[in-house]
């Protein structure tokens, strides 16, 4: 079925009695021809563009729950591309093209909602660098403008510009930058994969990868054996445990990441706001909650929730920044678990076993990168090349030393 | 979350650092293998449940300490000072 506003109509007038089901739900065969593990953001995209570019159509994703049931679920919804390094910058420009023709692209409205991220800087040193990135996305292709303290202020009147600390000083503005509609990103991939013939296969865990002869043969699950010429790993912060069933470690390290919504308010916060020397990010999504965040835990965790020194953290951010959010009440808080690695930069390569492959290392940045991680997996999977824009998402970047260090913190998991 | 350090007894989580994996624990030989090297510096067991930490008693005594400890209950089962740890 397609939608359309006419559609909307239609039914309406019609009692809403004409929808279907988004998509299937196919009992897994005995072989496919690509298997992809995961059915989060970037699972589904992966196999929504195999078979849309590559016009691949025996695939299943298998899902150990429901899909989009994990970290695309988790996130803050942020959409950018403000990267500084090359390796990263053609990556996220992409990917951000892709969203901007996503909703035609899926026929389904993902809500991507362009409204400006402001990057706040704070004293001479951290505007120069804000200059330099605003330079290097504009090289890119990109939109940045870098904004004075009365242009933030004219944009942000809310803020508190005189804090003793960090005294606001203007800001980066990416206007391209925004936010979309987590779920609906799941949703419109897994409706898009499933019109395509891909089989979405849910409440099905792999527990083991079987591999002959240093060649991937296939999977085990919880609801059979599976055979499969090639198979992609795409488990985010569970890469850990799915690597090692191929006999593999990872240079990843699961972290806890804490993200906040309060109760529905009026608009009042009409942009994307970073404000980094707090470690502190907010916006407000379109029914109103004001969606915050801020750092990592700082410890190894799988437990999809985090401890109280960072919620009193991320709260005493958000009231330096801005003390008109005193009032809100949180409705709630989650945790998602990141897979970080030792630069923070992802990972989308082969592996040592001949077919296996690997989407990884999203850190805490994969929303944004949902549309051009599939994409860039897609092709290395289908034609066994790296795509241009991830050619430096190697797996063995680390020990051959071409880290992809974005933020310049050092070759540690938990310092991204 | 609180660790009980054994020289400070129960402290809050935030008097501590979390320096990574106890595999910083186990240095190769200078002249070990670049694979010795990549493995202790990057790939992780990362695992799901019991794991060993190391962790700095930053705000406190200024120990450094193996921390048993549980990934998804977050439960600390044992911490201990690495020298004792050695021992």
């Amino acid at each position: 079925m397609r939608y359309s506003g006419f559609k909307v109509l239609t039914e309406g007038f019609s009692g809403n009695r004409g929808w279907t089901r988004a998509w299937r739900e196919p009992e897994p065969k005995a072989e496919y021809d690509i298997v992809i593990i995961g059915g989060g953001g970037h699972g589904l995209s992966t196999a929504y563009y195999l078979a849309r570019n590559h016009g691949l159509r025996n695939i299943a994703v298998l899902e150990k729950g429901y899909l989009g049931g994990g970290n695309v679920g988790r996130n803050t919804t942020i959409v950018r591309a403000n990267y500084f390094l090359p390796g990263n910058q053609e990556f996220y420009s992409h990917s951000l093209k892709l969203w901007e023709g996503l909703e035609a692209e899926l026929n389904y409205n993902v809500m991507h909602s362009q409204r400006g991220l402001i990057n706040l800087f704070h004293s001479d040193g951290q505007r120069d660098a804000f200059a330099r990135r605003g330079n290097a996305m504009i090289s890119q292709g990109d939109d940045a403008e870098l904004l004075d303290r009365a242009a933030v202020r004219r944009l942000l009147p809310y803020l508190d510009f005189d804090n003793a600390r960090f005294p606001v000083q203007g800001g980066l503005l990416h206007r391209r930058g925004g936010t979309a509609r987590h779920d609906a990103v799941a949703w419109g991939y897994a409706r898009g994969a499933d019109r395509l013939g891909v089989d979405l296969i849910q409440n099905c865990e792999v527990t083991g990868i079987d591999t002959a002869g240093g060649r991937v043969t296939g999977v085990q699950t919880t609801r059979g054996a599976i055979r499969a010429r090639k198979v992609g790993i795409v488990v985010a912060g569970r890469s850990g445990q799915v690597a090692a069933m191929a006999g593999m470690r990872l240079p990843v390290e699961s972290h806890v990441l804490q993200a906040f919504v309060t109760e529905g308010l009026k608009p009042a916060i009409d942009h994307v706001i970073s404000f980094g020397m707090g470690h502190f990010y907010i916006s407000q999504s379109d029914k109103g909650g004001l969606v915050f965040g801020g750092d990592l835990d700082f410890y190894a965790s799988y437990a999809a929730r985090g401890n109280l020194p960072m919620v009193e953290h991320v709260m005493e951010a958000g009231m330096t920044l801005m003390p008109m959010i005193g009032r809100a009440r949180v409705l709630r808080s989650w945790g998602g678990i990141m897979d970080m690695t030792p630069d923070g930069s992802p990972i989308i390569d082969r592996t040592p076993v001949e077919g296996l492959f690997i989407d990884c290392g999203w850190n805490y940045g994969g929303f944004k990168a949902v549309p051009a991680s599939g994409w860039c997996m897609a092709h290395l999977m289908a034609t066994g090349e790296p795509h241009e824009v991830a050619r430096r998402f190697r797996l063995d970047r680390f020990a051959t030393g071409h880290l992809l260090d974005e933020e310049g913190t050092g070759s540690q998991h938990n310092l991204h | 979350m609180r660790l009980t350090c054994p020289l400070c007894g129960p402290r809050d989580r935030r008097e501590f650092y979390y320096y990574g994996a106890a595999d910083y624990l186990d240095r190769p030989a200078a002249d070990a293998a670049p694979e010795a090297w990549d493995a202790y510096l990057h790939l992780r067991d990362n695992i799901a449940g019991p794991v060993r930490d190391l962790w700095y008693h930053d705000q406190g005594c200024g120990s450094w300490l193996v921390v048993d400890r549980d990934t998804v209950s977050h439960e600390m089962l044992s911490v201990r000072a690495v020298a004792e740890d050695r021992a």
